[in-house]
């Protein structure tokens, strides 16, 4: 079977010799739920524009489900739906004009669009506002209409550029059940983000890229699987001046918050144990950060260094 | 043959580009009927009277037909330029570009926007010169055909403009000091033929005298070119200016990085 999108050896090289895309290569099957995460620069939004042809490659392959965008940019635009980052329709029409235009765009008879428009414009909450200009919606409306644009003609991959930016958590959660929903039907969607949380949340397979460059593409699960160690953070009530934790690495960031470091093969059962030896009441217990989080900065330090090496 | 779907695809432009200006009336149907009917009150009944007449017809009836393509040649020229300039910044221009749209179909699309204003002014234009002057016609298809075309030329004009914009400023250099020089020295208020020679000859290597010419050829029979060569020249304009159009979004200059 055909995967939905390959990428091979693809690279940009922007005016004025900004390598923005090194060479990468990608793979994502039909139907997957897919993460390209990364920090601002990394090349995300760049290899997102070559995709959909709105940025000019430099060197490389892209596939659509079997179609070249060199050869057959037509048939490979006619799959993929985009959601940028940045809003970009025009702010003083409706959005009910901006779908029904943008299906005409794929040949959409106007009387399918009109339908459509309804259903999407009613899915994604904005059909209060269908005939009212776009530039007054408030940030969360103008991206779901950008969802809607965007799957008006009904496309089988759906590329979201940051599709959560500056919406708020109730409105992501939401917009997460959607994409849920999409992905459920049989839509593969390609998500770039740099909120984690969202990617763990979502998808089931992740490509790190950092600084034009691939430096994980694996499963969620693998990925998450090669965490060793995760830094507990609890709220105590302290009687001495100190802990004594044998095992462990910890340390009191004040006087009511001990953090501990605890590797996959420990038990928290001993810290606990410990700490009721030592009188230290627990009162409540979190993850210092997002697990991802930490393996994201980890792997990201790690490629710089490497970067680093290779250039001196 | 179209395609079913670039024909879906170019009526949605279309639609959406003679939408845009009917929106905006006011800065965009307003402004031409109002500017038209002071060069009447001006050129035509105050100054125009003492001047008497301009190659066999009284003034005023020589001047409509310049006046007419005048407003022809600003408003396709600005509509294409400011609304493909406007779909650049705010970025919706990627909503066609991201889309299977053939180029030939959006060079199509927002030409026959541009087309369809510079045709509508200039017909509001006529019905106002009706209440300053009797318009006599020779040859309805001679001003039929004269006005697509010109239409079609400054249209093509505006896009290209609007693709190698990089500000609103771009957008005015052009019409400012290009297309306003050459269409008052066009032949749009007076006579080429009044000319000294040397000023004859420099005025035939101004497209806007040939089209001026053979637009008034329409209503009054009278031109200071000749008819073929008049169409000649707008035809090779608007093949050239439409290869360069198709070249330039080909090469996705101003549109793609």
């Amino acid at each position: 079977m055909q995967p939905a999108l390959a990428i091979n050896g693809l690279k940009k090289i922007y005016k004025g010799g900004l390598v923005a895309v090194k060479g990468i290569d990608l793979k994502v099957e039909k139907g997957d739920f897919f993460a390209l995460l990364g920090p601002n620069g990394a090349g995300k939004s760049t290899t997102i524009g070559v995709i959909t042809s709105l940025v000019n490659k430099t060197a490389g392959s892209v596939k659509v489900f079997g179609h070249d965008i060199d050869s057959e940019l037509d048939k490979a635009k006619s799959f993929i739906g985009l959601v940028p980052q940045e809003f970009n329709f025009n702010q003083f029409e409706a959005p009910m004009k901006i779908l029904v235009n943008q299906a005409g765009y794929y040949g959409v008879p106007r009387h399918i669009a009109l339908q459509r428009a309804e259903k999407y414009l009613r899915q994604l909450d904005l059909w209060e506002k269908a005939n009212e200009p776009s530039r007054n919606l408030s940030g969360g409306m103008k991206r779901r209409l950008m969802i809607a644009r965007a799957l008006m003609h009904e496309p089988k991959i759906l590329i979201l550029d940051e599709p959560t930016a500056g919406v708020d958590i109730e409105l992501r959660r939401h917009m997460w059940d959607y994409l849920r929903r999409l992905n459920n039907e049989g839509i593969t969607i390609i998500l770039t983000t740099h909120y984690l949380e969202e990617a763990e949340m979502l998808c089931r397979n992740i490509a790190i890229i950092d600084n034009g460059e691939i430096i994980k593409n694996t499963s969620m699960k693998s990925l998450l699987a090669t965490l060793h160690t995760e830094t507990i953070v609890l709220d105590i009530s302290l009687n001495s001046k100190s802990i004594d934790l044998s095992g462990f690495q910890s340390r009191l960031t004040d006087e009511h918050t001990l953090e501990i470091d605890v590797d996959k093969s420990q038990s928290l059962n001993d810290v606990f144990t410990q700490l009721t030896q030592q009188g230290i009441n627990v009162h409540s217990m979190r993850n210092k950060a997002n697990r991802l989080e930490e393996l994201f900065v980890t792997l990201t330090a790690n490629n710089k260094v490497q970067s680093a090496g290779a250039l001196s | 043959m179209i395609s079913f779907s670039n024909r879906i695809a170019l009526s949605s432009i279309l639609r959406k580009e003679i939408q845009r200006f009917m929106r905006i009336w006011v800065q965009t149907l307003v402004p031409p009927a109002i500017t038209i009917s002071l060069y009447f009150v001006i050129f035509g009944s105050l100054i125009g009277s003492r001047i008497g007449e301009m190659g066999g017809f009284d003034y005023m009836s020589f001047i409509v037909p310049g006046l007419i393509m005048m407003s022809v040649i600003t408003n396709s020229y600005s509509n294409v330029a400011s609304s493909f300039f406007s779909a650049k910044w705010q970025r919706n221009v990627e909503e066609m570009l991201v889309a299977p749209v053939p180029n030939w179909v959006i060079v199509a699309g927002y030409v026959g926007g541009g087309m369809t204003r510079g045709i509508l002014v200039g017909s509001i234009v006529t019905l106002i010169s009706l209440l300053f002057v009797d318009i006599q016609i020779h040859n309805i298809w001679v001003i039929i055909a004269t006005v697509m075309l010109t239409s079609a030329v400054f249209s093509l004009g505006g896009l290209i403009n609007a693709i190698f914009a990089g500000s609103f400023d771009d957008i005015s250099i052009i019409p400012t000091f290009i297309l306003t020089p050459l269409t008052y020295l066009g032949g749009v208020f007076y006579s080429i033929t009044l000319l000294p020679e040397f000023w004859q000859g420099v005025s035939q290597i101004n497209p806007i005298v040939y089209m001026v010419n053979a637009f008034r050829y329409g209503f009054l029979g009278i031109s200071d070119v000749s008819l073929t060569l008049a169409f000649a020249v707008i035809l090779t304009f608007i093949v050239s200016l439409f290869s360069i159009a198709m070249i330039l979004i080909a090469k996705g200059i101003g549109l793609r990085s």
